[in-house]
């Protein structure tokens, strides 16, 4: 806990999350460009979330914070998530 | 000597301060979510309108944004680091680094509207509303909305940075007091998140 509390992330941790998030911009733009119909956004929405778990991960800090902070930010996401999909069930079926 | 008394300050906890602040990114990251539920009906009532729209946005100027923002959320974590390894110079250049890098954005987003508003095209303007589609208003209304929106984000963040920068300068942010600066870059991150997925959705339709 008290290691937990005082981890120190390298610098050159930092610097290969970006190059991760920097290549995943070019893939994204990349498999837009190919023409892939309905599947290009769900291409280029893999590569956002992905990107996202990133920065949530390591920018900010998330791996190395206390479980419950982990347990809410999924919880909110998944609430999040939930609230699409049934949106999305009352527009599809109408 | 004065670390053992900041130490013991009992109006500081560093846990309950970062709890705080993520409970504060919860409410923004739903504020966001209720406009990107918004965005994803519209699409997918209009597909065509959107896709027609999304032809009007400049590819090279979003990812030339995107990278400024990765990077500038790279820069305020490392800050973190250093200011929990002491070296304060290093932790005040790349808050510096963070702003110039904000600012940069928001020259892009200016010259970016500004190629819009030349091409007739502003909320409520007469060739939005007369010549185009009803989902083509739909989705540069969004657009003007969110991306404005986040804009306003950017222009609190560089706020936020700044005073923390300060009071990194002044010594009352420092390695066993690290939680404004801390939070200041959890508000970074929060915006650096949202234009993850504004860049795809607005950006990337072709």
């Amino acid at each position: 806990m008290e290691n937990e509390k005082h981890h120190i992330v390298p610098y050159k941790v930092y610097i290969y999350i970006l190059v991760a998030l920097v290549a995943m911009t070019f893939l994204s733009i990349g498999i837009t460009k190919i023409n892939l119909g309905e599947y290009s956004v769900l291409g280029a929405m893999i590569f956002a979330n992905l990107k996202s778990v990133l920065v949530l991960t390591w920018f900010m800090h998330l791996k190395f914070d206390q479980p419950f902070l982990r347990i809410m930010v999924g919880f909110v996401v998944l609430v999040f998530f939930a609230v699409i999909f049934i949106t999305f069930l009352d527009y599809y079926y109408r | 000597m004065e670390h053992v008394a900041q130490h013991s300050d009992p109006h500081y906890d560093q846990e309950a301060s970062k709890l705080g602040m993520w409970l504060f990114i919860f409410t923004e990251l739903l504020l966001f979510g209720g406009l990107f539920i918004v965005y994803a009906i519209y699409r997918f009532l209009n597909p065509e309108a959107f896709q027609m729209a999304g032809h009007e946005l400049n590819i090279t100027i979003g990812a030339i944004n995107t990278i400024i923002l990765l990077v500038s959320s790279m820069t305020i974590a490392m800050s973190t680091s250093a200011l929990q390894k002491k070296n304060i110079g290093l932790t005040v250049l790349l808050l510096e680094i963070t702003i110039i890098l904000a600012l940069i954005f928001l020259i892009n987003k200016y010259f970016e509207w500004g190629v819009k508003f030349d091409h007739g095209i502003w909320p409520g303007s007469e060739h939005l509303l007369n010549d185009m589609a009803h989902g083509e208003v739909l989705f540069f209304g969004l657009y003007f909305v969110m991306t404005g929106l986040h804009a306003l984000h950017i222009v609190i963040g560089m706020i936020i940075i700044i005073v923390a920068l300060n009071k990194v300068q002044k010594g009352t942010v420092h390695a066993d007091r690290p939680s404004l600066l801390e939070n200041a870059g959890l508000y970074w991150h929060l915006v650096d998140l949202i234009w993850i997925f504004l860049f795809p959705l607005f950006y990337l339709i072709h």
